[in-house]
Formats: C-alpha cells, sequence, structure tokens
C-alpha cells in the first residue's frame, strides 16, 4: 500500500460558486491548489513561448528537415477507384540512374480498392528523379466495378468493396471496431447500444419528433502535409515525423522492425496541424522507414496535397434518423437513431456516443452502420463520431423545443444533468443576446437573422502512460523534458507554466524540451488529453526537485525544508520573508552539475471511469455550449456567420490565452465543416474532383466570424493540476449551432452539410430541385 | 513538373527570337514554349503537367509592359504585366471604370492579386476540375467527352454549354467586357492588332481546345478602355461559397448610361461564372433600354438574363443566384 493522506480541494465551478471536496490521495502528490485567482502563472495569458518562432518562418517542421545524403521518395498509386494488379514490374525504376531503393506495396492479382491506394514506392537522389523512376515502373491496373456514394453503395446491387473474408476487423485510427457484426452487401452493422425499452417510450411520449440528417466527408487539410524522414543507421533508426504520438511511433516501429526500442528515436520540432490524421505511423511512415533501411540513406517522404486529399484520412460522411419522444414538460421518454456512415475503404464511421450520453432518456437506442465505398479511408478527426452525432441530435433537439414551445435552452435545462453545461447556457445566452431571438424566420427583407445554440460533449481522457521530468542545473536554469508533441496547442508554454508556478521562477526561464523519445514518454496528442495527462506528473516532478533544492537551502538559512517557499526567484522562510535566496543562489550549492526528478501519471485522485492499457477516462465529461448568430441572404443563398459566443469547461484552465486561441480554432474548424468543406467524388469515374485546396474550400478570415471564448474553472479535485483538455469540444458543437441558428433565421431546416448557398436556394424553394 | 529552358528576355522581340516561337499563353504545345506573366496558374499548369513546355519564356524583365496610363482622349490603356493589385488600385481605374476595381479586389486573394497580372488573369485556363484532373482526359484536351456535363456541375456552365461546361474563370473580364474593352496584341514581327475582348474569347463551338484568339507568336500587351462618357453607371457584385479567397458562383458586371430624365440609353450586362466565356445578358439589355431603372424594371431584366439558360444536373441554383445578382447590380448603378 503507498502511504496517502486526507486533504481538502476547492471544487466546483468557481463562476458559480466554489465548495470544497476531500480526497485521499498518495502521500507523495502535491498538495491541492487554490483557485487560479491565487496562482502566479496558471490559469494566466501567458503567450506562446514559441509564438515568435512560428510566425517569423523561424520554426523548423518535419518538411524543413534535409540531412546529408537524403533521398526523396515518392508512391506510385492506385488510378483506379477499384481494379486488379495485373503486373507489377519495377525493375526499369530500380536500374535508373539515381534510384536508391524501391518498395512494393501491393502483388500482382492484389485488390486495389480506392483511387489513391499505394502500390509501390520509390527513394532516389531527387524527388525528379524519383518521378522519372514511378514512370518507369510498369504497372498494369485492371478496371472493376465501384461505387463511391454512399446511398448507392447500400443497395442491392451495388459493386461490392469487400468479399466476406477480406472485410477490415478494425479501425485505422485504432478504436476498437465492435466484433462479430453482419456484412450484408457493403453495409456492416448495426452495432447497437440500447437502454430500457424504446417502443415503450415513444408509446408513452406526447410528441414524437422524427428528422434525418445528413453530414459530408471532410479531410484534416493540415496545413503541413503528412511527413517524415527516416534515417536508418546500423547503430539504430532516428525518425523525424509530423506525429501526434512520438513516443506512440516508436513502439509502432519498434515492433514492424523487430528493433529494441532503445534503438528507435522519434522526433518532431514544429507541426503543422493533425487533427487526429497523424496519430500513428501509416503507410508513408512504414514505407519511408523501410526505403532508408533497403537503401542505407535518410528518405524524406511528405505528401503532396493531391494525396492529403485522397489518403490521408477523412471525418466519415454520415446519415442518420433520428426519433425523440417527449412529455409536453420536455422530459425525454425515448430517443432512437439509426445511422449510416461511410469511412471509404476503413471502418469507424459512427456517430459517437454523444446521443448515448448527453441527455437523461431512459429509453435508448442506437443502431450504426459503418457502409463501404472505394474512397480512401477516414481516420479519427477532431471529435469523431460526436461531431457528426451533434449534429444531427442538437437539431432534433432544437425541433423538439419548437414543437413543445418551450425555448431551446429551457429544453435544455430540463434534460441536461450536467452542471457545467448548465452554466454555459446562463453564461453564453447572456453573451449572445439571447433575449433578442425571435421566431423563425420572422425578419422582414431578404436577409434574414438567427440566432441557434448547440452543445458539445466529450470524454475527460487521460493517458497513464506519461511522464515528466525536471531538472535543476546548478547555475540555476531549469529544464522540462518530455517526449509529448505541440501539434499547435501550445503544450509547451503550459509547461513552463506549471514548472514555473512550483518553482517560483517565470514561464520564459524554463527550457521545454519536448518532441523527442529520448525524453520520458508524453503520450499522444489527441482525444483531448495532452494537458490532463502531463501537467499533473510534471507539477509532482517540480515539486520533488524543489524539494531537493529546498533540503540545501534550509540549511543555508536555518530553517527547516518544510518551513520554505518558492516565489519570485527566490526560495525563502515562509514565516519571515526576509530570510530568503535566490533560486539561482541555491542551486549553486548542489552537489552536482544538475539534479532531476521524472514522475509519472498518478490516478485521478476519485478513480477513473473506464480504464485501458495506457489510458483511462476520468469520471467527468467535458462540456461546452456554442451560440451562433447568423445572417442569411435568402435570394442568394449565402448564409454569414457574424458571431459564436463559445463557452466551455476543462477543469482548470491552465492557460486562457491558449485555451481561447485552440477554441478559436475549434470554431473555426466548425463553421468550415458548417459551409463550405466537402469531398466531392465523381461518381462516374470514382476519383475525388477537389482534391485540392482550390475546390476543397476551407473558411479563410473572411468566413471567420467574431468568435467569443468564456472559458469556466471547473474544479474536482482530481489530480495535481486539475486539468483537462478541450480541442475535441471546441469543435463538435458549431456546426449544429450555425445550422439551428439558419432554421431561426429562415425558418427552414438544413438538414445536410455542407449549408452552401446551394442547398439554402433548395431548402427555400428557389431551385428546380426543390 | 517535366524539365524545361527558361528565358529571361529585355524585349519583347527577343521573347519571340530567344524561342523561336513564342507559343500562345497558357495552350499546350509539344516542343512549345510558354509565356510567363505573373506565374500563378502557369505554375498549377505546370505542376499538373497539362503544360509541358520545352521553355519558359518569362515577360517580367521587359520594361514597360505594366504601365497604366491615359491617353490624350482620355482612353485608359492597362499594361498586361500590371498586377491586379495595381489595376485595383490605380487611382485613374477607381475613378473611371469602379466597377473593374470591384471585381479584381474581390478576386482571388491579396498575395495573389500582389503577383498575378491582368493579361495573364485574362488569359488563365479555366478551372474545371475535370480539366484541371490528369486522370480526366476531357474534350478541351482531345478526348473524348465532357465529364462535366453528366458530372459535378455545380460550378459549371449553365449557358452554351451543350458541348463543354466550362465557365471562364476571370472575374476581371466580366468588368472589362461590360466595358467594352478592346485587347492589344503584339506579334513577333512587331504588328499590332486590336480586338474588343468580347470577341477575344473562344467558346467551345468555334474551338474546343482554347479559349481565345491569341495566335502563335502573339502577346497580349495590354487591355484599353475608352473614356466613359460622364453619364456611366456602373457595378460589378459577385457571391462565392467563401466571403475571400474563392471563384465566384455567380458575378455580374452592369455598365450603363442614362439620360437627364434617367432613361436608360446605353447598356452592358454581362455574367460570368456563367458560360465557357463572358456571357452578354442581350435580353436583359434589351429589356432595360427605354426604361427608366426601378425595382420593376430591374427585376424584369434579371428575368430576361436567364432566359435561354441550360442548367445542368447540380447547378440550376445559379438561375435564382444571377437574378439576384443582375438585379440588384443594376440597382446598384443608382446607388
Amino acid at each position: 500500500m503507498t502511504a496517502t493522506r486526507t486533504v481538502t480541494f476547492p471544487a466546483g465551478i468557481v463562476e458559480a460558486g466554489l465548495g470544497t471536496v476531500t480526497r485521499e490521495i498518495p502521500a507523495s502528490e502535491p498538495p491541492p491548489w487554490p483557485p487560479n485567482a491565487e496562482l502566479t502563472w496558471i490559469g494566466k495569458d501567458v503567450p506562446r513561448l514559441n509564438g515568435r518562432e512560428k510566425v517569423t518562418g523561424a520554426t523548423r517542421y518535419t518538411v524543413d528537415i534535409r540531412l546529408p545524403g537524403m533521398l526523396h521518395a515518392r508512391f506510385l498509386r492506385s488510378p483506379l477507384p477499384s481494379a486488379e494488379l495485373r503486373k507489377l514490374d519495377t525493375s526499369a525504376a530500380a536500374a535508373l540512374a539515381g534510384v536508391r531503393a524501391v518498395v512494393v506495396l501491393a502483388r500482382s492479382g492484389d485488390r486495389l480498392r480506392y483511387a489513391g491506394q499505394p502500390v509501390a514506392a520509390v527513394a532516389a537522389v531527387s524527388p525528379g528523379v524519383a518521378g522519372e523512376a514511378l514512370a518507369a515502373i510498369d504497372a498494369e491496373f485492371r478496371p472493376l466495378p465501384f461505387v463511391v456514394d454512399m446511398d448507392e453503395a447500400r443497395a442491392p446491387d451495388a459493386p461490392l468493396v469487400y468479399d466476406e473474408a477480406s472485410v477490415p476487423k478494425g479501425n485505422p485510427s485504432g478504436f476498437p471496431a465492435a466484433p462479430g457484426l453482419p456484412v450484408v452487401g457493403n453495409v456492416r452493422g448495426p452495432a447497437v447500444v440500447r437502454r430500457g425499452d424504446p417502443a415503450q417510450g415513444f408509446a408513452a411520449a406526447d410528441i414524437v419528433v422524427e428528422g434525418e440528417y445528413r453530414t459530408q466527408v471532410q479531410t484534416h487539410s493540415c496545413l503541413e502535409p503528412h511527413a517524415i524522414v527516416a534515417d536508418w543507421r546500423a547503430d539504430g533508426l532516428t525518425v523525424y515525423m509530423s506525429t501526434q504520438f512520438t513516443s506512440g511511433v516508436r513502439q509502432e516501429l519498434a515492433a514492424l522492425f523487430g528493433l529494441p526500442l532503445n534503438r528507435v528515436r522519434v522526433v518532431v520540432d514544429g507541426m503543422g496541424g493533425g487533427f487526429g490524421s497523424k496519430s500513428q505511423l501509416g503507410v508513408y511512415g512504414r514505407t519511408a522507414v523501410e526505403l532508408s533501411r533497403l537503401a542505407g540513406l535518410p528518405v524524406r517522404l511528405a505528401l503532396n496535397r493531391h494525396e492529403e486529399q485522397t489518403d490521408a484520412g477523412n471525418r466519415p460522411g454520415t446519415s442518420q434518423r433520428v426519433r425523440l419522444g417527449a412529455k409536453r414538460d420536455g422530459t425525454l421518454t425515448a430517443l432512437a437513431i439509426e445511422s449510416h456512415g461511410t469511412a471509404g475503404v476503413a471502418l469507424g464511421a459512427g456517430i459517437g456516443f454523444f446521443a448515448e450520453r448527453i441527455y437523461t432518456c431512459p429509453n435508448f437506442e442506437t443502431l450504426q452502420h459503418d457502409v463501404f465505398v472505394n474512397a480512401g479511408p477516414g481516420c479519427a478527426m477532431r471529435g469523431p463520431g460526436n461531431t457528426p452525432g451533434a449534429h444531427g441530435l442538437e437539431q432534433a433537439i432544437d425541433t423538439l423545443a419548437e414543437r413543445l414551445g418551450l425555448d431551446p435552452l429551457a429544453l435544455r435545462d430540463r434534460i441536461d444533468p450536467s452542471k457545467a453545461r448548465r452554466e454555459e447556457r446562463r453564461i453564453g445566452a447572456e453573451r449572445i443576446g439571447w433575449s433578442r431571438r425571435h421566431a423563425p424566420g420572422a425578419d422582414p427583407g431578404p436577409v434574414k437573422r438567427g440566432l441557434g445554440v448547440a452543445q458539445s460533449l466529450w470524454m475527460s481522457n487521460v493517458q497513464t502512460n506519461v511522464a515528466c521530468e525536471v531538472r535543476v542545473l546548478r547555475d540555476g536554469s531549469v529544464e522540462a523534458l518530455s517526449s509529448v508533441q505541440d501539434i499547435g496547442t501550445g503544450i509547451g508554454t503550459v509547461m513552463a507554466q506549471v514548472v514555473a508556478e512550483v518553482l517560483g521562477l517565470r514561464p520564459a526561464e524554463i527550457t521545454v524540451r519536448i518532441g523527442d523519445t529520448e525524453f520520458p514518454p508524453g503520450g499522444p496528442s489527441y482525444g483531448s488529453r495532452t494537458t490532463a495527462s502531463i501537467t499533473p506528473p510534471l507539477r509532482t516532478a517540480a515539486t520533488r526537485v524543489l524539494a531537493e533544492l529546498g533540503r540545501e537551502a534550509a540549511r543555508m538559512l536555518n530553517a527547516a525544508p518544510e518551513e520554505l517557499e518558492a516565489r519570485d526567484g527566490r526560495l525563502r522562510v515562509k514565516s519571515d520573508p526576509a530570510r530568503s535566496l535566490a533560486f539561482r543562489d541555491a542551486a549553486a550549492l548542489l552537489r552536482t552539475d544538475r539534479i532531476s526528478a521524472v514522475e509519472s501519471r498518478a490516478d485521478d485522485y476519485p478513480g477513473f471511469r473506464r480504464r485501458m492499457p495506457d489510458a483511462a477516462m476520468a469520471l467527468e465529461d467535458l462540456g461546452g455550449v456554442q451560440f451562433a448568430e447568423v445572417a442569411v441572404d435568402t435570394e442568394t443563398g449565402a448564409i454569414h456567420v457574424e458571431r459564436v459566443v463559445a463557452v466551455h469547461d476543462c477543469g482548470r484552465p491552465m492557460n486562457r490565452l491558449l485555451l481561447e486561441s485552440q477554441v478559436q480554432g475549434g470554431v473555426l474548424m466548425g463553421v468550415s465543416y458548417a459551409l463550405l468543406e466537402r469531398r466531392v467524388m465523381d461518381r462516374r469515374t470514382g476519383l475525388m474532383v477537389n482534391a485540392d485546396l482550390e475546390h476543397y474550400k476551407l473558411a479563410g478570415a473572411h468566413d471567420t466570424p467574431e468568435i467569443e471564448v468564456v472559458i469556466l474553472e471547473n474544479l474536482q479535485g482530481s489530480s495535481a493540476t486539475d486539468a483537462y483538455g478541450i480541442a475535441e469540444p471546441a469543435n463538435i458543437a458549431t456546426a449544429p449551432a450555425i445550422a439551428n441558428a439558419v432554421y431561426n433565421a429562415i425558418g427552414v431546416r438544413l438538414a445536410s452539410l455542407p449549408m452552401t448557398p446551394d442547398a439554402v436556394l433548395a431548402a427555400l424553394g428557389k431551385t428546380g430541385r426543390s | 513538373m517535366n524539365r524545361f529552358a527558361y528565358a529571361n528576355p529585355a524585349t519583347l522581340a527577343e521573347a519571340a527570337a530567344t524561342t523561336g516561337l513564342v507559343a500562345q499563353a497558357m495552350v499546350t504545345l509539344d516542343e512549345g514554349a510558354v509565356l510567363k506573366a505573373g506565374g500563378i496558374d502557369l505554375l498549377d499548369l505546370l505542376k499538373s503537367e497539362l503544360l509541358t513546355p520545352s521553355v519558359v519564356v518569362n515577360l517580367r524583365a521587359i520594361k514597360g509592359l505594366d504601365v497604366i496610363a491615359q491617353d490624350a482622349t482620355g482612353n485608359l490603356s492597362i499594361g498586361a504585366m500590371a498586377t491586379l493589385a495595381e489595376v485595383a488600385a490605380h487611382p485613374l481605374v477607381r475613378a473611371s471604370y469602379p466597377a473593374l476595381a470591384t471585381a479584381i479586389a474581390g478576386a482571388a486573394g491579396p498575395q495573389l492579386r500582389n503577383v498575378a497580372t491582368i493579361g495573364g488573369n485574362l488569359l488563365q485556363r479555366p478551372h474545371c476540375w475535370y480539366l484541371r484532373s490528369p486522370a480526366h482526359h476531357c474534350l478541351r484536351k482531345g478526348g473524348g467527352h465532357c465529364f462535366a456535363i453528366r458530372g459535378e456541375n455545380q460550378y459549371h456552365a449553365i449557358f452554351d454549354n451543350h458541348a463543354c461546361a466550362i465557365v471562364h474563370p476571370s472575374t476581371a473580364a466580366t468588368a472589362l467586357v461590360a466595358l467594352k474593352a478592346e485587347v492589344e496584341l503584339h506579334e513577333a514581327q512587331g504588328a499590332v492588332r486590336r480586338l474588343p475582348l468580347e470577341d477575344f474569347f473562344v467558346g467551345p463551338d468555334d474551338d474546343i481546345q482554347r479559349e481565345n484568339a491569341l495566335r502563335p507568336r502573339e502577346v497580349l500587351t495590354a487591355i484599353r478602355l475608352r473614356k466613359p462618357p460622364a453619364s456611366t453607371r456602373m457595378a460589378h457584385l459577385r457571391q462565392g461559397e467563401k466571403a475571400g479567397f474563392d471563384w465566384p458562383l455567380a458575378d455580374v458586371a452592369v455598365v450603363l448610361t442614362l439620360d437627364l430624365e434617367g432613361i436608360c440609353r446605353e447598356v452592358c450586362v454581362v455574367l460570368g461564372a456563367a458560360a465557357p466565356v463572358p456571357h452578354r445578358a442581350r435580353a436583359a439589355e434589351q429589356a432595360l433600354l427605354g426604361q427608366r431603372l426601378d425595382d420593376a424594371t430591374a427585376s424584369d431584366a434579371a428575368r430576361a438574363a436567364l432566359r435561354g439558360a441550360t442548367p445542368l444536373s447540380h447547378n440550376d441554383y445559379k438561375l435564382a443566384l444571377f437574378e439576384t445578382l443582375v438585379r440588384r447590380a443594376i440597382l446598384a448603378t443608382l446607388a
């Protein structure tokens, strides 16, 4: 048994009134932090420490890395949506001057299932020679019937993407796919979640609303493409990679190439976006390493934009039939959803657990199906499942509120058990001016305004396989180390704040070394878990290293170590602050050049809801409520999102500036999802026709609404920092909030995404289709 | 991208001499040379290997091709190498041709406008995603059929789309045709010919593989605009999916003159992103001539503008959209 002690934490939503909670925690854990108002750096607007490097272009991304002798790799890909590889002869390519290695990824007779599927790869002395080598590969593809549209793929006579034996068992994002589900044609499922008796629940309802909602395929569109520089040497493998998970990639590489972990190093510095698509090694990563192994030289492989759009993951498209039953007062009696989604040739196109968990409803059922089509595999993308799931359910709730004659906020007050979201609704309603909201379509004139609201739900994830190191050097300088990668959120800055808070220094005085598996395992940057996972052990390590330093200082100050505190760059006696020592002078007393502490992530103090091998889910979920104000031009169909108020919680906010930045990013991505983005597949040729950033449209500066971000301080006494994530909740509520605002503006519901002028005009009956 | 030589001539004559064959800009010619102005569209065409020239002839070193100046009679000459940003900001353009300034200021984004030239903008190839896709061997590339007509045609033409459904990509052209601009074309030997811009563009019925009448060895050097009568009014409106940095779904230029009674005496209505070339809405013009401009006449003209449209499976929304923009553009000339 580890020794424990009982301590009292501040607990509750600070904005709504704070209480306390008493926990028994391991004796090795630091004491409770007070609310942020009483802390020096935590929760404050500390600007991104590497912001200057980023905006001046000094940050080094994986695509910028050039090693001596480095080769350039390129893929040969299937040009057809469905084909049999009849012939693959790479000998002429391999014999070409300047070609150093060739890897074959498919064999003659293999079935190729999407346009862009990798067939072979070459590494050569220049990208040009690599291109010539691709042209020299003798490959023959026999066209086979294909289907790229989800509805067409569900037809009984649709061409089959898989035969029974070849249906994938797992999900490329690593999510477990429910095993043993039936496969009929191209449709796998349903995966069923059921509680209570939905039929009885609908029978008991005073009112039933039904709707069908559709979401499109969205691509991750990371501005930095997937990229890797693999450097295989006799004494080990070093990989520079744009990745969300350095230590995970190291694990994959070690297993795949039979190398001990201590011979594999994965490094990332700057990263230009991941959003879930850079969570794993991937075919491109493993191919680059294999090419480097064969060539004995470093190999650079960076996907081009076409490859990014067709074979680097995507958010699956869905169609969802949502039924809600309710009593007159709004109490839900039944909730049933049947969904079909497509992740192309992959699994994982469900609608998540949003409907399952967000509202109180005794009778519940979801039937989720995966539909295979001949398109590139989907993978996790910012709030996978829940983002399309929220789009359906939050519009259905809006419809139910209207049918019941209830305000959408009042309905949610009745059916949503979350205390955080209740507070978020209250604050958000005030900020957006909810009382101005009029009846649907009530504005006179062609341009109509509307207000809408939608909610977010995501897990409080924690990676338990995480550790941090803090070092104090004899000149008083400090380092914080972790293999964790900054995928753009600014985790390095948060780390500096944590260490600075503990050691009484300034964040700029902390050197943060991250993105390298030489350092303690930092866990993945996905699932909104980085801050939750990494900051508690970091604080604990900093506390321990301070204690060691304090022992030296205490001797000098004639005090007991526990009498000291670290503040304003000094160690001082709490009861007599005049007796103090500069941090630097205390460090000079060290016996060795540096001292260090490594700590791993302790369990959440109240326990976890669910535990996986390297990760866990905390007891509480992450909330978030977003309000949108739109103007719809009913004569052009153009929607302008004028304003979004996003109110979120993430436990203890560590850095409001960075949180706001991340929420703004989530909202902007949601605006883009709501109004613009869609993968367009040509049904006749089976090819994506907008595999670029010209006709695949991402929201830009002109499309950015005024975004107001409010972050609650929601203390729970759960860990040494009480911090959780925000990346995904920030994205989940945006599109349905906009859709509900559009309904409020024009009185017609746009059930499908994206809500382009074309779709708006059709909904208003102004096209031939309507 | 294929390997090519890069020529940097200092004069037009030298440009011709360097290459031996100065090809029409932006048209694939085996063994051919291609002219580079801003290089914006050219780079895309090279990267996708829709163009595989043996020589790229850079025009940027040739002096004097970017001059914007008024002659003695008040007509304006815009050098083909003037950047979009320079044209949109030029005081003479803003004062006398505000519809052109508006059209250009809404094109692409600031970074592109700072580099892209007005000449290159008029000569860029269409952005039909089938044309731009190396995997789709369409009519315009010598293939057997138009993929758009029965395919993904939401951004395609609603007029003159029976053979090939591209839309003309230049928003500047919409305004320039409405302003009755002329282009000035220099041949290698030094001869100059002038052509109304409207006649310069070539529709699919005339030649499916080209979008303009530029001849081999000819260089587009300037755009000429006559001085508009004092009573001229004009407007340009566009609607894209994005609020910036996007192709228009529809854009409309209206240039008209009113007499002292407020009666419309001369009018040109041009629709962009509607047809393979900037589309003169002659029925709308007829509807406006002799009329006083108001909601009713503007609405009538807007309806007339869409008469004869042949929308495809995914683009009939453009009818309502154009109708709105034509009506609003007519009314905007009164503002």
